[in-house]
């Protein structure tokens, strides 16, 4: 694991844009069932002006940009011994089908543990207007040789 | 909705049990895109030292909100929410297993009209989540 990936800030991800399909698959697959995230009607009379995605929905555009720090060349991080250690979601506004959003990783924390190494990765998230939207925080643990 | 102002420290506001199968994981994988082969192959996880297969954290951390967002009656009331993966919760091919979710006030902060809900998730007696918290803004 190289220390010098503190601080690292990689290039934003290609918008994604949220369909309201791949929200309602989504909350069905973590077992959601307010109709917020499955009824247009329910979202507007909710006030929003779509559907709503479930509180770990960012993960899906998260992933893009920690496919980047594993593939960076000089990362030297074996994605056969990555452990998911925590993960954190940090709102500004929900997301809404019909949003597109891009992500921009910075490795914010390198640490040591004996022979395991502690990355922090922070993925900020915002809409089409450059505002806001989440931050997806991932400490990822790699295994070292037992 | 729940009203703020007859919330107090310490209230269980959600309590749900979730029964995950094979199925739910690879459901989960095609939604989310998370293919490790972990999560669907016996052979793979137990070479990794793992019991077998095991469901995604992300499942399990997705799912676990569920209560609260239905409480709460808005996933847009999530402002924020961590969670830390602290034991992997075993998916046994014929019979699955059961996760329960128990959702409480653990913090409540009047001038944002906020709830800090503290989820403890448990799966065969243990908790498999450490330090579960989402912040829940009320209007």
């Amino acid at each position: 694991m190289n220390p010098e990936l503190q601080g690292r800030t990689f290039a934003p991800t290609s918008p994604y844009l949220v369909g309201r399909e791949k929200i309602r698959e989504f909350a069905r697959a973590v077992l959601a069932t307010n109709p917020i995230s499955f009824d247009v009607e329910a979202a507007h009379a909710a006030g929003h002006a779509d559907l709503v995605a479930p509180p770990t929905f960012p993960v899906v555009v998260q992933e893009q940009t920690l496919a980047q720090l594993l593939a960076e060349p000089d990362a030297g991080i074996d994605f056969s011994r990555v452990v998911h250690g925590d993960q954190r979601f940090s709102y500004t506004r929900p997301v809404v089908a019909g949003d597109e959003l891009t992500a921009t990783l910075t490795v914010t924390s390198v640490k040591s543990l004996g022979a395991h190494a502690m990355v922090t990765a922070e993925s900020v998230i915002v809409g089409e207007d450059g505002e806001h939207v989440v931050t997806a925080v991932s400490t990822l643990v790699v295994r070292g040789d037992e | 909705m729940p009203e703020f102002d007859t919330l107090a420290v310490g209230d269980v506001v959600a309590e749900q049990s979730y029964h995950l199968t094979r199925d739910t994981l690879v459901r989960y994988a095609g939604a989310s895109g998370d293919f490790n082969p972990i999560h669907y192959r016996d052979d793979i996880a137990t070479s990794v030292g793992l019991p077998g297969v095991i469901a995604h954290g992300m499942l399990t951390m997705g799912l676990a909100v569920q209560p609260v967002v239905d409480w709460a009656g808005d996933p847009a009331r999530v402002a924020d929410y961590q969670v830390r993966f602290t034991r992997p919760v075993v998916v046994d091919p014929a019979n699955g297993a059961d996760v329960s979710v128990v959702a409480k006030v653990g913090q409540l902060d009047a001038d944002a009209r906020a709830a800090r809900i503290d989820l403890t998730v448990t799966f065969a007696d243990a908790t498999v989540l450490g330090k579960a918290q989402v912040r829940v803004t009320f209007a």
